[in-house]
């Protein structure tokens, strides 16, 4: 894959990012209709930051990101269909609606979970990057995290220990202003949040995150040197989430109607449109990219709605490697009333 | 929510309808006016008026120095609560749920918890950790557990769970006029519900004493916070539909525990149910059985039964979450074990 888009695949990136767009908007939907439940962060207006990095990741590579990762999975080629029934908490969920919204994963892209504790994803990341390096594996783990988790104690520990041991891991930092209703500024004593990566003698820079393009030359030139060169590095994502913290937030009591205004009408999607046309896109191509995105979702949702609900005998699947079921057997007697039957025979470790 | 009862005010008892919600706020702008040294702390609390809205409008009225918002870093302003506590502030560390507290735990059990004893009592830390917690919701895995077990047993610490809007005040309350570092385990589901809650701003709810919430005859149900809302709700589909007597005793102190409440209403029923949101291994029904098999052997014409979320990382589809939860049905079916009337 080249790291600098050629007009055909920036073609391709465009439709990526609408299908990103068009997903959300509809998770939206789905879930005041009830059929997604919990929490669910919408990544509508981060489009460039996650389908270029996407672009710049290779296949073998490894993806690690925190719970606003619906734009991740897709742009990694999570199909639509496993990450709507996932959060349609069915079985056919690429975490067999174990996880919803926030626990997305799929071994076989490399993406390794999206995780819901602030910072906690980033001693994983490094950890995934040093089972990399005792395996000589010539690749490298690219991990998302937000503006607001650049506080947590997690995330000094773990740009530490890439940098001390030389690990092949990009962090990349979302920053789209908030997390939930605190701004970076009121957040963060160094608000330049890449020259962090200085205290720990690790590359960091900054990024328009509103731009695929340069998303896409910036995370290719670090994940570049991540696999060749063993450099750890922290990318910093300018951009800016259109919706609120997550759907149950109206986004409207921490910052302006304006100021939101102002971020759409500098959507970068209307950006690559631009590009797009100067290349010779017309209306017809772009209707038409409009309408495939909303099909593949709206099969999407069709697939989640067929799929059969999780079986409850089978509740306690996956908790334990197979054969933990032998060792946890002689733990009946004496066990409160529904366990037995609730965890013992749902499915442990068979 | 109506305008007219949530306003209705009883002159004569000087009580107010209210949701648990509002009786927590009302608790902490009553602490924050009666004493200088009290002062909040947490993510959201202040512009945002609180992830779950408990502060809302503490900002305006007492300002950024009483009501801090903090980056997120819990394990940074826990300590620093723990270290402003050790020099005689009072502050109130709100952390958004429990779950979170998990980043700082070290500061809690490994700081707050010891500076009491292992300095043989030269200095106190009157810290307040106040955060909402509970299933139900999706929230999956890493959002929605109840380990409150692992607080009330280490040493040190105090731990209450208030299970209505009343004693949510007058636990808070008490809390941040103790002179330990209080544990205060809220509850979503029980947010909103309401509840009479009195007026007077020297109302406490005493630490360390359970209350007897529905008198019974048959059984004993021994819960808390959420969980004595189900048994509540359980006791009442038992009378209706098998005419059974079940006394619930809701502990509203996890440590220090309210034995003597428990064992009383269990001499008088000699059958005991214990219920808890969390899982029940190593947790607080473990606890209590171990206690009333020893208190009431005597007493008992049963094993203790005891009914908690079951043993897995919670699920996120509904249908599973549901199962896991320890909901009315399994809560009555082990109070008609131990009266022999199932298996
Ligand atoms: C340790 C921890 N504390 C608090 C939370 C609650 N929480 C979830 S997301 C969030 C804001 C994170 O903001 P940011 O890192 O900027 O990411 P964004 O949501 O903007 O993508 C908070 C406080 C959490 N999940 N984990
Ligand atoms: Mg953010």
């Amino acid at each position: 894959m080249p790291a600098v888009a050629a007009p055909s695949a920036l073609r391709h990136l465009y439709e990526q990012m609408v299908l990103g767009r068009v997903f959300e908007t509809e998770a939206e939907r789905q879930y005041k209709a009830d059929h997604i439940g919990g929490y669910c962060h919408l990544s509508s207006g981060q489009e460039a930051t996650t389908v270029g990095t996407m672009h710049a990741l290779q296949p073998d590579d490894l993806l690690v990101t925190g719970y606003r990762s619906h734009g991740f999975a897709l742009a990694r080629g999570v199909s639509p269909e496993a990450v709507m029934a996932e959060l349609f908490g069915r079985r056919d969920g690429c975490a067999h609606g174990r996880g919803g919204s926030m626990h997305l994963l799929d071994v076989g892209h490399g993406y390794y979970g999206g995780w819901g504790i602030v910072a906690g994803q980033l001693p994983v990341a490094a950890g995934l990057a040093l089972g990399l390096v005792r395996q000589r594996r010539p690749q490298a783990v690219l991990v998302e995290l937000g503006d607001g988790a650049v506080n947590m104690g997690a995330f000094h520990e773990s740009l530490n220990l890439a940098s001390l041991w030389g690990l092949p891991v990009v962090f990349l930092v979302v920053n789209n202003e908030y997390g939930m209703g605190t701004s970076v500024a009121r957040a963060s004593a160094e608000p330049e949040l890449y020259r962090r990566a200085a205290a720990y003698r690790m590359h960091g820079e900054r990024v328009d995150g509103n731009d695929v393009q340069a998303v896409i030359e910036a995370s290719d030139r670090l994940l570049t040197q991540a696999r060749e060169e063993r450099r750890p590095a922290l990318l910093e994502a300018m951009t800016y989430r259109f919706r609120g913290h997550s759907v149950a937030d109206a986004g409207l009591a921490y910052r302006t109607k304006d100021e939101v205004r102002e971020h759409q009408a500098q959507d970068p999607l209307f950006r690559v449109r631009e590009r797009l046309r100067a290349e010779g896109l017309s209306d017809e191509d772009f209707d038409a990219i409009d309408r495939e995105a909303d099909e593949r979702v709206a099969a999407a949702v069709q697939f989640a709605l067929d799929s059969p609900e999780p079986d409850v005998a089978q509740l306690a699947t996956g908790m334990h490697a197979a054969g933990s079921a032998e060792q946890f057997a002689r733990m009946r007697p004496g066990s409160a009333f529904g366990e037995q039957a609730l965890t013992f025979d749902a499915g442990l470790g068979s | 929510m109506s305008a007219t009862t949530a306003t209705a005010t009883d002159a004569a008892t000087g009580t107010k309808v209210m949701t648990y919600r509002e009786a927590l706020r009302l608790a902490l702008q009553e602490e924050l006016a009666r004493d200088e040294r009290v002062f909040l702390m947490g993510e959201e609390i202040g512009v945002f008026g609180g992830a779950y809205k408990v502060t809302a409008g503490l900002l305006d009225q007492f300002g950024e120095d009483r009501v801090r918002d903090t980056p997120i870093s819990e394990e940074g302003f826990v300590g620093a609560g723990v270290g402003a506590a050790m020099i005689g502030e009072r502050p109130v560390v709100e952390i958004m749920t429990l779950n979170f507290i998990l980043v700082a735990m070290d500061q809690v059990i490994n700081h707050a918890a010891k500076i009491g004893a292992m300095f043989g009592g030269e200095v106190r830390c009157p810290l307040v950790i106040r955060t909402p917690n509970g299933a139900g919701n999706q929230l999956t895995a890493q959002h929605s557990q109840s380990f409150d077990g692992w607080f009330a047993g280490t040493p040190g610490l105090k731990v209450v769970a208030p299970a209505n809007p009343a004693d949510a005040k007058g636990l808070l309350k008490a809390a941040i006029r103790d002179d330990d570092p209080v544990l205060v385990l809220e509850n979503l589901p029980i947010y909103k519900e309401k509840g009479e809650v009195p007026l007077d701003p020297d109302f406490v709810t005493p630490i360390g004493r359970a209350a007897v919430v529905r008198e019974g005859t048959d059984v004993t149900l021994v819960a808390h916070s959420f969980a004595t809302l189900r048994a509540l709700r359980a006791a009442a589909g038992l009378a209706e539909r098998h005419g059974v007597s079940a006394e619930v005793v809701d502990l509203r102190s996890l440590r220090p525990l309210d034995v003597e409440t428990v064992a009383a209403s269990v001499a008088k029923t000699n059958r005991a149910v214990c219920v808890e949101e969390g899982w029940p291994s190593y947790g607080v029904t473990a606890e209590l059985s171990a206690r009333i098999q020893h208190a009431c052997f005597d007493d008992l014409d049963a094993p203790v039964e005891r009914v908690g979320m079951a043993e897995v990382p919670l699920p996120y589809a509904k249908v599973l979450e549901l199962a896991a939860m320890p909901g009315e049905d399994r809560i009555a079916g082990a109070v008609l074990r131990s009266l022999g009337l199932a298996r």
